[in-house]
């Protein structure tokens, strides 16, 4: 359904993004994931059809999008980030004016917009002012102008920013909601949630593709990365350097009055856990945190460059 | 096309600009006809084009260039600022299509506000006078092309930045800079004056005001407004090189 191929884009001498390929199939719902400015939008809008690629091709539905733009955005839905909304506009009306520009035919116009209303749950502020509503409600119509035309593709570019935990809750219900018959491109900078809603991750760095599989294969290939953090009613210096030998503790550093240690599996957190009563401490804290995503580069871009140089030395 | 014209003027008249422009510009267009009346009336002409309404047509013009500004200043600043252009960009509208779009919706408030000061010869009907309808026309047609124009070079303008107050500022220094353009006759040599006063906006009014229409006019406005309409279709395009914002 989306085909990207050897996507670079260049604004003047910056390369936003580098030579990017990857494709997703009828239906499948894909996470994007990367740090702020690894150009995650820049590849969205160019999906998007906002601007054509430098180099490279990209198709929506087979359309490419430099050749048949048109034809491409009216096969796509967007939502761009922070939602952008005119504030004199009710949300009828608004969604009235997108079927239109989508150039729904004037017959369908109505149903189209009920549908929208109804499937992100709009109907009680449907005649209020887009700009009156709360944030949570304001992502909902963005989502609303996406979906409204019944697009098969659905591109949505952080579609959680910005939003309170409750919020952020109920948008990716339902981003959920619209997967099956829909192909969905969302773009975030958190793990977990990626991980929750989409069936394959695609993670760029830098304008570069780092690493694209099942959020189960990631999580794999992440193995060994689970950062945990420890505190017991004893010295964190005697705590950390007791720690550090248990097997399966790959790194241990105190931090505060605590220690946080990086282990290689989950078998590892008994272990610590068992080696602190051992010793007659009384454990005070043990928890295990989300991977942010400077981990994740430092599992996915770093390590492997790492590796090359030890494979290079083993070879020498 | 038809979306983005219907959007602008929900806007417009949500946002009450379109309101305020039409009622200040009757206002104060109705402030110069009792003036312009009543100078007739003293001077006692015979011609109601010579004597009245070339000057009333002359004073609109005037105020058209403080007001029109005002209808362009937020057609792309405002879309830049908020974002939404960006969303715009991904429906199926080609540039042209967005960029008149919000051109007919700021000519159909012209329109409305020209056509709101008809009310003005209609006052002098019961006066039981002849009006001029032919030459009316005329200036109507002549104030209406220079209108355009002015909302064409404010349309641009207002593409180019993400401040509606700059707009208004920049696009009411370039429609002056065209008026003023040839005022300095001592400076330049005839020529350069001939030049000038082919490009000058504001002195394409004459002949309309009088009654007449000059084919080399309309022409010019027609033009002028092309030009800036096409330029403001080649910066939109500018994102493919610069990127959204």
């Amino acid at each position: 359904m989306i085909e990207v191929s050897h996507l670079t884009k260049r604004f003047g001498d910056f390369v936003a993004v580098d030579d990017v390929s990857f494709s997703v199939a009828a239906g499948e719902c894909v996470g994007f994931l990367g740090p702020n400015g690894a150009g995650k939008t820049t590849t969205m809008r160019v999906v998007a059809g906002i601007f054509p690629p430098t180099t490279g091709v990209v198709r929506v539905g087979g359309h490419d999008v430099s050749r048949d733009p048109n034809a491409a955005r009216r096969t796509l839905g967007y939502f761009p980030e922070n939602a952008p909304f005119y504030p004199e506009m009710s949300v009828e009306g608004y969604l009235g004016f997108v079927a239109r520009a989508k150039r729904v035919p004037s017959g369908e116009r109505a149903p189209h917009v009920e549908k929208a209303i109804g499937a992100c749950g709009l109907g009680e502020v449907r005649r209020r002012l887009v700009g009156k509503l709360s944030k949570g409600y304001r992502q909902r119509v963005g989502l609303a102008q996406a979906l409204l035309g019944d697009p098969q593709v659905l591109v949505l570019d952080e579609p959680t920013s910005g939003l309170d935990p409750g919020q952020v809750t109920e948008i990716r219900e339902l981003v959920k909601s619209l997967r099956g018959e829909r192909t969905i491109v969302f773009s975030s900078h958190i793990l977990s949630e990626v991980s929750l809603v989409a069936q394959r991750v695609v993670i760029v760095d830098r304008g570069r593709l780092v690493a694209e599989d099942s959020p189960a294969g990631l999580a794999e290939r992440l193995a060994g990365a689970l950062p945990l953090w420890v505190r017991a009613d004893v010295d964190p210096t005697a705590l950390c350097s007791t720690l550090a030998g248990v097997d399966g503790v790959e790194r241990a550093e105190e931090v505060d009055d605590r220690v946080r240690l990086i282990v290689a599996d989950e078998s590892a957190i008994e272990r610590v856990s068992r080696r602190v009563t051992e010793q007659g401490w009384v454990l005070l804290e043990l928890h295990r945190e989300a991977l942010t995503l400077e981990d994740i580069f430092l599992r996915l871009v770093r390590e492997p460059a790492q590796r090359i140089a030890r494979d290079s030395e083993r070879r020498a | 096309m038809t979306a983005v014209v219907r959007k602008e003027l929900v806007s417009y008249f949500t946002s009450l600009l379109a309101y305020m422009v039409i009622a200040l510009f009757l206002a104060v267009s109705g402030f110069y006809f009792y003036s312009n009346l009543s100078f007739f009336l003293l001077s006692g002409g015979f011609d109601l084009t010579r004597g009245l309404w070339q000057y009333q047509f002359l004073d609109m013009r005037q105020y058209m260039l403080t007001l029109l500004p005002l209808l362009t200043m937020r057609l792309f600043a405002e879309e830049r600022r908020l974002g939404t252009l960006e969303l715009m960009w991904t429906y199926p509208l080609r540039d042209v299509e967005i960029v008149l779009g919000k051109y007919v919706a700021a000519l159909l408030v012209l329109a409305l506000m020209l056509g709101g000061t008809l009310i003005q010869p209609l006052l002098l009907l019961p006066a039981d006078v002849t009006l001029p309808v032919g030459a009316m026309a005329a200036g109507y047609l002549g104030l209406f092309l220079l209108g355009a124009a002015f909302l064409s070079c404010g349309i641009l303008i207002s593409a180019l930045t993400e401040s509606q107050v700059l707009a208004a500022a920049v696009t009411y220094s370039v429609l002056l800079l065209f008026w003023v353009l040839t005022w300095n006759e001592a400076a330049v040599g005839a020529p350069v004056l001939w030049v000038l006063s082919q490009l000058s906006l504001f002195d394409r009014l004459y002949t309309f005001v009088r009654g007449g229409i000059d084919t080399a006019d309309v022409t010019y406005l027609v033009l002028f407004c092309a030009v800036f309409l096409a330029w403001t279709v080649q910066c939109l395009g500018s994102r493919r090189w610069r990127g959204v914002k």
